[in-house]
């Protein structure tokens, strides 16, 4: 299997154009796996994590702890989020470790332009739902 | 039980390490190594049901052509007794009823070659679903596995770098923020687009003699001239006073 930064090689160039020109910084996260952090200009608040294991490809952002809901919306939210993960396109909410993210997954095959078009989505829809979602937090 | 269901009940304890505690780095092994061999078993059966299917057409072909040659003495052998000929027509016979057993050992063999083909193929169904099964619970492991220890990596990265972790909220007012900031920028680089453009309509009205602005230093002589003519008018007066 080839290294992941091998894999992304040339994603940041595929992003920037995909993106309008909007500067992107890829670097490697030191650690046990491989993590590629995506950094996309204006949005340096929300980079996507790249990943892999030996089957798939996991673009990962990271929106909200468990302690930022609000408490009494919890629930709400919750319900909310099962109901609009199916329309959000190429990704899906979830939670690991009391850190809910916004992710997309892809076959450990998907070429440099669909994980291109994920992370675009990904970064797009992250900021779309904190938006949208904010109300629900503190 | 399925992997979910095992996610579930671990989730449910609350487990902390999760990608762990599916199943063990052993255990892992231990399901590739079952995944190679049931796909190595399912490449033979795959072969072997090859074999056994070209047979199975092979005993129907045989079947066939037994029940044509039977058909064949059968009509000879009516021709032979239509010539009184008893005992030709019971030579035949006897041909008949050795093409008969042959054809129900071929009968016998079709069946038992699509009996056993219908096994394998069964067995091959049965092998597939349990290689789906062991190589999505040896997958969810892997999943589980990275994503909690990306997490891990990236928590104690961002811990490290000293970089302070900023709520949700604080980061969407920030990008928003930075937005807010580009959209200004170009709403004033607009307007200043704007402006030098009508100044560069205005000048070239001007230069055609057209407008306040062509007319300017002209007005500007006449002004000067009334002013000194007014001038002089005093002087002229403060002489005659005088």
């Amino acid at each position: 299997m080839k290294a992941l930064s091998e894999r992304i090689e040339g994603l940041d160039v595929l992003l920037e154009a995909r993106l309008g020109g909007i500067s992107v910084s890829l670097q490697p996260i030191p650690g046990e796996i491989p993590v590629i952090q995506a950094v996309i200009g204006g949005r340096e608040e929300l980079p996507i994590f790249i990943t892999a294991s030996p089957d798939q490809i996991l673009c990962i952002c990271y929106l909200w702890r468990d302690d930022e809901i609000k408490p009494e919306k919890r629930l709400e939210l919750l319900e909310l989020m099962m109901d609009l993960s199916p329309a959000i396109p190429l990704s899906a909410f979830g939670r690991v470790e009391g850190q809910y993210v916004l992710y997309g997954a892809l076959s450990i095959n998907a070429g440099l332009d669909d994980i291109a078009d994920d992370v675009a989505a990904l970064s797009d829809n992250a900021l779309d739902a904190l938006n949208a979602l904010s109300e629900y937090l503190v | 039980m399925s992997v979910i269901g095992k996610l579930v009940t671990l989730l449910r304890g609350s487990a902390r390490e999760l990608g762990d505690s599916i199943i063990d780095a052993n255990g892992v092994r231990i399901y590739e190594q079952e995944l190679v061999d049931a796909r190595e078993a399912i490449a033979k059966a795959k072969e072997e049901l090859t074999g056994i299917m070209a047979k199975e057409m092979q005993s129907a072909r045989e079947i066939e052509r037994g029940r044509a040659e039977i058909a064949r003495l059968e009509a000879l052998a009516v021709e032979a007794l239509d010539k009184d000929k008893e005992n030709l027509a019971e030579e035949v016979a006897a041909k008949v009823a050795d093409q008969e057993a042959e054809l129900e050992r071929q009968v016998q063999a079709h069946a038992e070659y699509a009996l056993h083909a219908a096994r394998l193929k069964d067995l091959i169904k049965l092998s597939e679903a349990k290689i789906r099964e062991h190589a999505r619970e040896v997958q969810m492991t892997r999943a589980t596995e990275s994503v909690y220890k990306a997490t891990q990596s990236i928590s104690e990265n961002i811990g490290s770098s000293g970089s302070k972790l900023i709520s949700a909220k604080e980061s969407l007012e920030r990008i928003k923020k930075r937005h807010e900031d580009l959209a200004d920028r170009m709403v004033a680089a607009d307007t200043l687009e704007k402006e030098f453009s009508t100044k560069a309509l205005e000048q070239k009205l001007a230069e055609a003699g057209i407008g306040d602005e062509a007319h300017r230093k002209d007005k500007i002589m006449e002004r000067i001239r009334a002013r000194r003519a007014a001038s002089a008018n005093v002087a002229i007066k403060v002489e005659v006073q005088a």
